[in-house]
This record gives C-alpha cells, structure tokens and sequence, in this order.
C-alpha cells in the first residue's frame, strides 16, 4: 500500500532523512520508535507531503502511485492522515466545522456534493461515541486550550470521521493517561481494517500492549538501523537505544 | 462550447474583482467642477424647497474654507475637486414608475450584483433601497412598513414629503462644519436612505440600503438619517459594490443616527467597493462620516465588514448623551495588495452609566496597511461610565502592517476603562494542519479568517453574514504565494 524507497529529505539544507526504505501492505500495523531527534516526526511530515522539507532522493509510493507531484490536500484525499504530534490551535474554527469542511473537500475532489447536514450529524454522533468524547467538545475552537490528552483523542476522532487508507500517529500515546489511552487504542483498533493501514510513532512499549504491532523499526539519525516483530519494542524497552547507536556505529 | 478570446478575459476580470463590471446605462450627468453654481443646480433638480437649497449653500461656504484632513495614517493622491462630476442619474430613473417598468439594462446590473430586485421582493424581511450612483431608483416593501407607520424613503422624497423630521434632524449629529468631507457631502449629496420608526414599533424586517458607483468620473455623496423614536428598533443593512476602474472615484457619505430614549438601533454595513488592482491602480477613496446619538436607555451597535477601496477614512462613533444609553461597534476590515485603511470609532461618554463595547478585526495581506483608531472619551459628568475595547490583528506575509491607535480621555474618575489588543499571524503550520485534512490553502486561509472574526461576524444578520463570510474569502483570494 505504502512503499518508500531510499528516501532523503532535508530542511534548510541540513539532510534530516538518510535513505529510508519501509513497506506496508494492507491490513498491516507498524511501530517505528527511536530516540528524540532521530527523525521520526519529518518521517511523518515528509509522507504527509509537508512542503517544509525537500525531498532530495528516493520515492514514496501510495497504491502504486509516485506521490513526488501530489499536493499535501490531495495527499489527504487519497487516504494519508497524519495524527500530529503537536496539533495547532485554530481559533473561533469549531471542531464540527472543520470536520465539516475536510470532509466536504474531499468529497469535492471526488466530484462528490456536500454530505447532506442529516448523513453528517449521524456521523459525528457515531464517531464521537466511538471515542468517548462529550457532544460539547465539539462546538469548542478546535485545539484553543485542548488539554494535551484531549488534543490527541481530537486527532483520532478526526482519524475516525476521515476513515483514512494510511494512518500515521505521532507520539498519539503522550499525554494521554491510562484511561485515555486505552479509549484511544480501542478506537484505532476498532477503525482497523485488512484495507488500511496504521503506523505509529512512539517512544514507549506502552501503547503497544494495545495495539499490537507486525513490525517494529527502529529509526536513527534518519536510517532505519534495525527492524523486527513486537518483541523488538519489549528490547528496546529494557535496554534503551544505546546499545543500537554502538552497533550501528560499527 | 468554446470560450471566445474575450468571454476568457472577461471571466478573469470579474475574478479579480467581482462587481467589477459596467452598466452601459444613458445617464445624465453634470458637468465637471464645484460652485455655489452647481450646488444650487443639484438642489434644483431634486427639486428641493428653499431651506434645503441654503442649507446646502451654507455648507458650501464652510467646506471652501477647510482642509483636507491629513493625519490619518494613509497615502494618497487628493482627489481634484473640480475634475468630479457632482451628479449622475441613470436617465431612466423616474420615482413614480413601479418595478415591472424598471429599465432592463438596471435590472441586469442588479441581477450581477445578486441583488435582483425581483429576488429581493421575493425575499423575506428585507426592503430594499437601492442607489445607483446617486438616484434612489427603487423603494420595495413601502407598502407593509407604511401600515406600522415607518417611512423608509430616497432621502430626496424625505425632503419633499416630511421636511418637517428632515429639517429637525439633518445635521443634528453630524453639523455641516464638522469636517472636510462631511461638508462636502452636506453641500452636494444627491440621494440616500431615510428612514423613520415610530414610538415603540419594532420593525419587522431588516432594511436594507445597496449602494453602487456606476458612471465614470463621478464622486457619490448619500446621505442617510435614520431616525428611531421613543422606544422602537430597528436593524439596517447597507452593502456597496462599484466596478473597477483605473481611475479612483471619490465616495464621500454621511450616514446620521439617532436614537431617543430607549430606542435601539442595529447598522450593519458590508462595504466592497473597488480596492484597486493588484498593482494599487484605481479603486475607490471611501471618506465617510458615520455617527449615533443615543438619548437616555438607548443602544446603537455598528457593526461593519470593510473588505474594499483603495483608500478608507471611516470611524462610526456614538456619542452617548443619555444616561445609561449603550454604543457598540464590531468591525471587520481587511486589506490587501495596496489597500490603505485607517478605520476606527469614537465612544463619547457624557451621560451617567454609559456603556461602550469595541471589537475590533483586522486582517492584512498583501503590502496593505490597517489602522485601527478608537478614542473613548469620558466626560466629567458621565458617572460609572464603562468601556471595554478589544483589537485584533492578523497577519499575511511579511509585507503588510497592522497598527493600533487607541485613544482614552477620561475626566471622570468612576470611568471604568479595559483596553485588549493582540497581533497574530497565519502560520504555515496551521496551514499544513488544514491540508493535511484535504482541504485547499485557499479554503484554509478563509476558514482560519472566519474562526478569527467570529466574534463579529456573528453580530450579522443571517443573510449578511453569509455574504460577509464570502467576500472575506474573495478579498484575500491570492493573499498567499
Ligand atoms: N522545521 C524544521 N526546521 C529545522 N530543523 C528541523 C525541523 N523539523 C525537524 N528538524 C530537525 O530534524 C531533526 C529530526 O526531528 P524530528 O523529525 O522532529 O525528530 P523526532 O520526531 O524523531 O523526535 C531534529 O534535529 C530537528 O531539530
Ligand atoms: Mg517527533
């Protein structure tokens, strides 16, 4: 579903990704973890078509499709979400709004009319139940004084009203206690599907108790330096990164 | 069907500018140039009774020996006086003809405006005035607001039919000396609104006032009284549109309120006039003085969105004479390209308990510059006098300004004065978040502006706010590179 083959991005020409090679098929979940800095939010970035970074070699692929000339909109509409790391504030823009418009222009580049008020409202109120999140939530500026975990769970029922093709959660899992976390991981999991795919981004083994990853890659200073199933993460926990950093070094 | 060469062209021009088209209507035109000659040619022909004509003189007088203001913060080319026409009708204007008669080619333009007049009959709660170039050409709804007793009127049919509340209140609030333009305006309006509700009657539509610049070369001095009696209300809408030119064209209006005691007054404006084109070539000057007087209990709130002109003078202010009488204004005032704005209001406390609420917009791109500039003045006697005042810029791009010029007299020392401001910008940030959710940066820009001015924006009727969120979103078309 997802390919990337030897991807090099760079921001104000200091080279942040050095030649990444991922696969993901359908169906699939993976965990990419690795030390603050490594490059894991400009992986994101880059996928999600930020025009912040230039991509200086390699492809990205979606559905077999070369990505280099698609905008970060049409990107969307194909099916890429980005879950942020770090959600921006949009003030006097309510969260149901902007729903309402993201979902609105998509449609329109599917040569779609507007969803009707009635289809959008049913949706809403399931997605929200999906997520556990209060009706009254919805009417707030979307991100204006969001506490860090109800910022994150924002970023998921948008995942959840979007149903998007390729899911990449950055560093969902902080900020969010335990109840949280849980509401959120059960959320995901229920929004997986054999048809799509997610890739999460974390720092800790945590999240991963919940949803269970296929693959785990560990990236650093922009390479992925090692990949493996979900008991690389459990090593990773134990041992920290220090050990990977000396045998790359090598 | 393919498009021809020119239906192409035309296309990208109205794009640039919406209204930006031209009637070709026969119109009947003075002669370039200003004197007591003229002046007393125009009273002429509105057919106007004696006093009118003096009035009219005496403010010529004044005006000739005045200045033209120069310290607002904008920079322009003054306008030569004597290369204006003073007055332009579409010659087929007649007061006496019905709708179903209305010259075809004006009805065209009304209908490329959107505001066909057929629709606005149709429409509900909404009677229509409507003033192209300077001839009030058709009044709608007459009938249902007679039967509650309210004129709403061509100020020129006011003169002639009620010139006993003419006479009473025409400069009453703004007196002809009061400044430049003003003085102006007094000495050669040509037509504008009239409007009066009577004790405790609540309109029960909005009003509704659309101005447009048509001829060439002609300045428009309206002129508009609106009058609400003892306890009564009433909402106005005025919209203005004019099509592009390359040469500027001058508008210079008055707009007067008044309020007795207890009554409320709503005044919205949605202003679009020609800003100029990307190069800062034409568009309009907009010089215009608008002011409240609020007896005892009464409220007046301005509430306007300031999307065109090259050039804007504008500062709506009340003067709150009456003891606990409230003044609002809500401003939304974008500029860019080369727009040059210097908008603001004037809160004048001077009865007891007075209430002012300032919120104030403004967005900027392109090389543009937004003013803001509020006074709030506190007289000696105005006890538990309060003001609460609040401004906001936003940003686009590196090359434009914001500034902020808040002004505060107070003589008393019960006055309770709060002052907010804050500057933000678009950030690319928020940009991306919006892409990332697959909606346009153009779609963007207008979304992260309308979160902004919301607080306004909601202060609107329905129906006009609707068209406010639109023309936002048409004048900062392009904003972004
Ligand atoms: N917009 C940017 N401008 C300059 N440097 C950046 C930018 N974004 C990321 N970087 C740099 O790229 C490196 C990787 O950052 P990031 O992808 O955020 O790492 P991670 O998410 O793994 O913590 C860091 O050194 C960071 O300072
Ligand atoms: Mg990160």
């Amino acid at each position: 579903m997802l390919k990337i083959k030897d991807l090099h991005a760079s921001v104000d020409d200091k080279e942040i990704l050095r030649g990444i090679n991922l696969e993901i098929k359908a169906g699939e979940v993976h965990a990419i973890m690795g030390p603050n800095g490594s490059g894991k939010s400009t992986l994101a970035s880059v996928i999600a078509g930020n025009e912040r970074f230039e991509v200086t070699q390699g492809s990205i692929e979606l559905s077999g499709e070369d990505l280099e000339e698609v905008s970060p909109e049409e990107r969307a509409h194909k099916g890429v979400f980005l879950s942020f790391q770090y959600p921006v504030e949009i003030p006097g823009v309510s969260v149901t709004n902007f729903m309402k418009t993201a979902i609105n222009e998509s449609r329109k580049a599917r040569g779609l009319e507007d969803m009707p008020a009635k289809d959008m409202l049913k949706l809403i109120r399931e997605k929200s139940e999906l997520l556990e999140i209060d009706r009254k939530f919805l009417s707030r500026s979307l991100n204006e004084g969001f506490s860090g975990g109800e910022k994150k769970r924002n970023e998921i029922f948008q995942m959840a009203m979007l149903e998007p093709k390729v899911a990449i959660l950055d560093e969902t899992d902080s900020g969010l206690d335990i109840d949280a976390l849980r509401i959120v991981a059960s959320g995901v999991n229920k929004l997986k599907s054999k048809d799509n795919a997610v890739i999460l981004i974390t720092h800790y083994q945590r999240l991963l108790e919940y949803i269970v990853p296929d693959f785990v890659h560990v990236l650093h200073n922009g390479k992925i330096v090692k990949s493996g199933g979900k008991e690389l993460a459990l090593e990773l926990e134990e041992k920290g990164y220090d050990w990977l950093k000396q045998e790359t070094a090598v | 069907m393919a498009y021809t060469e020119e239906e192409l062209k035309k296309e990208l021009e109205t794009k640039e500018y919406e209204y930006g088209f031209y009637t070709d209507i026969e119109s009947d035109t003075f002669p370039v140039g200003l004197s007591e000659e003229i002046v007393i040619a125009i009273s002429k022909k509105k057919e106007e009774p004696e006093w009118m004509t003096l009035w009219r003189l005496e403010a010529f007088r004044i005006w000739e020996s005045m200045e033209e203001p120069t310290w607002a913060n904008v920079h322009y080319e003054k306008p030569d006086f004597q290369k204006i026409s003073y007055y332009s009708a579409p010659k087929s204007a007649d007061p006496n003809k019905t709708l179903d008669d209305v010259d075809p080619d004006l009805l065209e333009m009304y209908r490329k405006l959107g505001i066909s007049v057929d629709e606005q009959k149709k429409l509900q709660n909404v009677a229509v005035d409507i003033v192209v170039d300077s001839v009030s050409v058709a009044t709608t709804f007459k009938k249902t607001l007679a039967e509650k007793g309210i004129i709403f009127m061509p100020i020129s049919e006011a003169i002639k039919e009620h010139p006993e509340l003419v006479k009473k209140y025409i400069g009453s609030v703004v007196p002809q000396k009061d400044n430049f333009y003003a003085a102006l305006n007094s000495a050669v309006f040509t037509d504008g609104s009239f409007c009066y509700i009577p004790k405790g009657v609540r309109c029960p539509m909005e009003l509704s006032t659309y101005f447009r610049i048509n001829q060439a070369g002609t300045g428009q001095f309206e002129r508009t009284l609106l009058i609400a009696d003892e306890d009564s209300y009433v909402s106005y809408l005025e919209g203005c549109t004019a099509p592009s030119r390359d040469e500027n064209q001058l508008h210079a209006a008055v707009v007067e309120l008044i309020a007795l005691d207890g009554a409320e007054i709503k005044y919205s404006t949605v202003q679009n006039w020609f800003p100029g084109n990307s190069e800062g070539k034409g568009g309009v000057y907009n010089f215009v003085t608008k002011r409240a007087i609020c007896e005892k209990n009464a409220k007046v709130s301005w509430t306007q969105v300031e999307t065109g002109s090259a050039v804007t003078w504008k500062y709506p202010s009340c003067i709150l004479k009456g003891d606990n009488s409230i003044g609002e204004f809500y401003s939304i005032a974008v500029t860019n390209n080369y727009q040059q704005a210097d908008t603001g209001t004037k809160m004048v406390h001077l009865g007891k308990n007075t209430k002012s609420t300032i919120i104030s917009k403004g967005i900027s791109a392109g090389k543009s510059q937004n003013s803001y500039r509020g006074l709030v003045q506190v007289n000696s006697r105005a006890d538990g006098a309060r003001n609460f005042s609040q401004c906001d810029s936003l940003l686009m791009g590196n090359e434009c300004g914001a500034h902020t010029f808040p002004y505060i007299e107070a003589k008393n020392k019960t006055a309770m004065i709060e002052h907010e401001a804050t500057t933000s910008k678009i950030g690319e940030d928020q940009i991306f978040y919006c892409n990332q959710r697959g909606i346009p940066t153009e779609k963007a820009i207008a979304l992260i502006v309308n979160g902004f001015s919301k607080e306004v924006l909601n202060k609107l009727p329905m129906e006009f706010a609707v068209e406010a969120q639109k023309l936002l979103e048409i004048s900062l078309e392009g904003s972004v590179g």
